[in-house]
């Protein structure tokens, strides 16, 4: 048995492939970069966009800057230093989230409300997102799959998908062949298409319907085929997860 | 394919001019003279009402929260904070917004604020920015960061690649330029130049020599940029020992207006190899603020009822909470 968390971490972790890199966050980003270095990526290199390069992490981190995020690391540096590696184009992965998504995978974390001014609910704002999302080549998102959080239209656009659709992060100036790439959700991995940028389901996990995705959907949702189905966590990777990667129960104890 | 240039609706809070920041920086005292002085002094002296603050670190990691606990006990008003990481920082000088004290932020350059990360968002910091009483401008942490390092490099603005094509963007004082080179386009972002910067570091002599361990985020940019720079340090270190090991020197006397001996200075947040941050002090802080009438009788208790910082950690446990706090650091309490 397993429960949400743990597949979409699995799925996450798979998703990283030995010798690239990844900046990530705390929280569950951060446990499928462990699950992915004890399993099929030793060699991932793990950048916090505070300052931490390639730790070796005791424990969860509680923030992006805390002393874990550099607990025996290669390099302990600054934020310019991290977010200028992805500028140069030396970052693989991101995981980002947000409290809405659109289907060109752009996504808001400013505020909730149609008056910037006085919000109805404020919101942190960009943080590091709208940096990564603009410097590296693949955008991960890892979010639970509801109506209110997929949205056809985000109230206020933080941090770059692909903005309109084809072609408009070339026209706004943003780095060629850089943008959204997978969306992991406790229902399903979304991926996008080709030439539409919209987003599409490409995999079902065990025992989802696409129309149970759909109406979890706040827009219309197209599957790519042939639609897969995930393949349920290991045994392996459970082992890991619960015993190494989150023993306190974290992350996962949320699933 | 060409689309005509655009720029952010913003309102710019700092003057982004190099050439006004270097008529400043001409008068700014260079001599290498003794600035230790209390916290409370520090504050007297360097922050104004109207000045735009900088504050260092990243969130409650390795933060100056004496200073920010003095602003708002000395009641600073209408200042413009730069909202880089701000998540303790933030919600400390939120403290001087809506609680009968008049309204100590008044603008702020919003790239991070309101939330403390993983731990969830600050219910009052909320209800000040949900108010409509405090402005804003939109940015990212990098553009926030880089701002800094264009100051710091004594120039006006730098070009960056990020926030384009977004409502970051349109809420921002940037602009969209061309490359005069390659023709691409990048993202102008103005210098900032704040008029009081304040960073809290590992060590630094009386002089202001300034030593950090571990991540620097972007203070020694922030120290640079920073017209008045008032720094607190875990230790008083002689100058001696800054001498023996220049290269371990981040932040050089020139850049700083006073140094402060505050021990356990990040507290309640993490001071990296010396103590971890104190989670539940933070949670007890965060589920205060949902009741109003609650959170005022707490930060009448810990900010405006001590005298000072030493009072506030005598309050949340004193030396037996930090030693706990430093073993935590440490790792020594893993499992019991």
């Amino acid at each position: 048995m397993y429960n949400p968390m743990e597949l979409m971490i699995c799925c996450a972790a798979r998703l990283l492939e030995n010798g690239s890199t990844v900046a990530v966050g705390t929280g569950a980003p951060c446990a499928a970069a462990m699950l992915a270095q004890r399993t099929k990526a030793p060699e991932l290199v793990t950048f916090y966009e505070a300052g931490g390069v390639a730790p070796l992490l005791p424990t969860m981190p509680i923030s992006v800057g805390d002393s874990r995020t550099f607990y025996r690391a290669v390099m302990a540096t600054s934020m310019a230093d991290v977010m200028e590696t992805c500028q140069r184009g030396m970052m693989d992965y991101t995981f980002l989230g947000g409290a809405q998504i659109d289907p060109f995978g752009n996504l808001n974390s400013t505020m909730i409300g149609k008056d910037y001014k006085k919000p109805k609910v404020r919101l942190p704002g960009s943080g590091g997102a709208n940096d990564l999302a603009s410097f590296c080549w693949r955008i991960l998102v890892l979010t639970n799959h509801d109506r209110r959080r997929f949205v056809e239209k985000v109230d206020f656009l933080t941090t770059p998908g692909y903005l309109t659709g084809p072609g408009a992060r070339e026209a706004a100036g943003l780095p060629p062949g850089t943008g959204p790439y997978r969306v992991i959700t406790d229902l399903a991995i979304m991926g996008y298409h080709e030439t539409t940028k919209r987003m599409e389901v490409l995999n079902l996990h065990p025992g989802i319907t696409l129309e149970q995705v759909q109406a979890n959907t706040g827009f219309v949702i197209a599957a790519r085929e042939p639609l897969l189905t995930t393949a349920p966590p290991s045994e392996a990777e459970l082992r890991i997860l619960r015993d190494e990667v989150d023993p306190l129960r974290y992350i996962i104890g949320r699933g | 394919m060409t689309t005509p240039l655009s720029h952010g609706d913003g309102p710019l809070y700092a003057d982004p001019s190099a050439n006004h920041a270097r008529e400043f920086f001409r008068t700014k005292p260079r001599a290498l003279v003794d600035k230790l002085m209390s916290v409370k002094d520090a504050v007297t002296c360097f922050v104004h009402d109207g000045d735009y603050v900088a504050v260092g670190g990243f969130g409650a990691d390795r933060l100056s929260s004496a200073v920010c606990h003095e602003i708002v006990r000395q009641q600073k008003q209408n200042l413009t904070l730069s909202g880089h990481t701000a998540t303790h920082d933030f919600q400390i000088l939120a403290a001087g917004n809506l609680t009968g004290h008049g309204k100590l932020i008044a603008r702020v350059d919003a790239a991070y604020i309101i939330g403390l990360e993983a731990r969830g968002l600050s219910p009052h910091a909320r209800r000040v920015m949900e108010s409509g009483e405090v402005e804003s401008t939109e940015w990212s942490n990098y553009v926030l960061a880089a701002r800094f390092k264009a100051a710091a490099m004594g120039l006006s603005f730098l070009p960056v690649r990020s926030m384009l094509g977004t409502d970051t963007f349109r809420h921002s004082a940037a602009k969209e330029i061309l490359c005069p080179f390659t023709g691409d386009k990048l993202l102008a972002i103005p210098a900032c130049y704040p008029d009081v910067g304040v960073i809290h570091v590992h060590e630094a002599d009386r002089f202001g020599n300034c030593r950090i361990r571990g991540t620097t985020v972007a203070d020694p940019d922030l120290a640079r940029a920073s017209k008045k720079l008032i720094v607190t340090c875990e230790r008083l270190i002689p100058s001696d020992d800054i001498r023996s090991d220049p290269t371990r020197t981040v932040v050089p006397f020139y850049c700083v207006d006073a140094v402060c001996e505050v021990p356990f200075g990040s507290y309640p947040g993490n001071m990296p190899y010396e103590y971890f941050s104190d989670e539940e002090h933070l949670r007890h802080w965060l589920e205060v603020e949902n009741d109003p009438v609650e959170y005022k009788k707490f930060i009448d208790k810990y900010i405006f009822g001590v005298s000072d910082f030493a009072e506030y950690l005598q309050l949340c446990g004193g030396l037996p909470r930090l030693q706990k706090l430093r073993q935590e650091e440490f790792l020594l309490n893993r499992g019991r």
